[in-house]
């Protein structure tokens, strides 16, 4: 095996967007960094519908061709009563990424920066002292050891398995966590393969919706993200494919990807003594599409330079950590509660109610709901409906 | 009595991420099951986008 040191200032434990984002910020800001990735591939298998809007794209900074798919127009949303909304992006409206290479440059920019990174190598408990989180237990090829550190980030997905063995309550809620399910699919006969597809209604899928994202030469994610439903992600997906045969009628299965989505629940506290949560174990994901690339990018940029100053500093506590808190929560936290209580309103509507919205509402004002801006103008549709008053006041 | 069909299981930690005892561990190798720690209550099996999971009281 190849030599770690003993001692970090810096162990990631997840080398997805989040954790690598952390690494590279920690390893530019001159610490010792060690990025842990459990799987033998890092980006593979995906947990993730690939696709992003530009201003994500921005956030990574020259994105290499080679990490794009396919670039995307615009958004086709389904009503239940298959009557649809086009949300024109422009030109340059977003991307459909491919997670196995993405994650791979992400990565290797956190090595380029200076970080240490193992693939295959699985944290199996945390080592606390004092009240203060001061290593890991690891394992890698059969092989156990210790390995020390002045500050532990857990950036472990929706599991969050770290900060949890770590003392921290970061589980998600049933009613917070979409159950996700998704086939990479070829030989598919799309509508426009230029534009993402989103299929809504009780039928098709309960508190949720299906997706179309387009990845080249008629090859496309084909998923579905769903709450508190009967069946099994799973058997909603095969029923939607087995009834639009136009669509589906010749398709071959490339992969076969599912996972859990936290879409809400944000915590009020991330860190610890010598221990930060980023990325979807911090449920940082948006909780009307559940795309989590942006929020994951972000939060890890913030984390990375408050935990640059605070190992500088010599102080790892959870008093000087909190600040991660405060900035998240600023620049983060209030824009994406405002998307949950959207999400909590939408879910709420039946067939004949969406129905309704896809008939009054532009592809315009669908985009700035999504960012958590203008509801108050969906909160003025939805009152209207006597059966809504309640539920849209969540909205003002 | 809680089984899970690793044949169906496509290891992607959802139930981990909702277990409130930390019964549930996403290894390498797949789920790995606790069932000192587990108490039963299911919610393993309601967000399993496979439907691998069974979890029958009394079994």
């Amino acid at each position: 095996m190849i030599k770690m040191d003993n001692e970090y200032d810096v162990i990631v434990v997840g080398a997805g967007p989040a954790g690598s984002a952390v690494a590279e910020k920690c390893a530019l800001g001159g610490l010792k960094v060690l990025l842990l990735e459990k799987r033998q591939e890092i980006g593979s298998p995906k947990r993730c519908a690939e696709g992003i809007s530009v201003s994500t794209e921005k956030m990574f900074g020259d994105l290499p061709e080679k990490c794009v798919a396919k670039r995307i127009n615009g958004c086709i949303i389904y009503a239940p009563n298959k009557k649809n909304v086009v949300i024109e992006y422009g030109e340059h409206g977003g991307y459909v990424v491919e997670r196995k290479i993405l994650d791979k440059w992400l990565a290797t920019r956190a090595s380029i920066a200076g970080a240490h990174v193992r693939a295959k190598t699985e944290v199996t408990d945390v080592i606390k002292e004092q009240g203060f989180v001061k290593g890991v237990k690891a394992e890698s090829g059969g092989e156990r050891f210790e390995i020390r550190t002045k500050l532990l980030v857990a950036a472990d997905g929706m599991e969050s398995f770290v900060a949890r063995k770590a003392g921290m309550e970061t589980t998600n809620q049933l009613v917070n966590v979409d159950s996700g399910f998704q086939y990479e699919m070829a030989s598919l006969k799309l509508k426009d393969p230029d534009k993402i597809e989103i299929f809504m209604g009780s039928e098709v899928a309960p508190r949720g919706y299906v997706w179309i994202f387009p990845k080249g030469n008629n090859t496309a994610n084909v998923g579905i993200g769903i709450a508190m439903a009967e069946k099994p992600a799973k058997n909603y997906l095969d029923k939607f494919i087995e009834d639009n045969p136009d669509i589906f009628g010749d398709a071959g299965i490339l992969e076969v990807n599912s996972g859990g989505i936290p879409v809400g629940g944000f915590l009020k506290n991330m860190v610890d003594n010598g221990l930060v949560v980023v990325g979807d174990a911090a449920h940082q994901v948006n909780p009307i599409h559940g795309g989590g690339l942006k929020e994951a990018s972000m939060a890890g940029k913030i984390a990375g330079e408050i935990i640059i100053r605070a190992v500088k500093n010599g102080d790892v506590s959870k008093k000087a950590l909190s600040e991660y808190n405060q900035v998240w929560w600023k620049e983060r936290g209030h824009a994406l509660e405002r998307v949950q209580k959207l999400r909590e309103v939408v879910e709420k509507l039946n067939d004949d109610e969406l129905n309704m919205l896809a008939e009054n509402l532009s592809g315009k004002e669908i985009i700035e709901f999504t960012r958590g801006k203008k509801l108050l103008n969906l909160g003025k549709l939805l009152i209207k409906k006597p059966r809504l008053m309640k539920l849209a006041k969540k909205l003002f | 009595m809680w089984e899970i069909d690793r044949k169906k299981c496509l290891r992607c930690g959802a139930c981990v991420g909702v277990c409130p005892k930390l019964a549930l561990e996403l290894k390498e190798s797949g789920i790995n099951h606790d069932e000192k720690l587990c108490i039963e209550c299911g919610l393993c099996k309601r967000i399993c986008p496979m439907g691998a999971i069974k979890v029958e009281e009394g079994m």
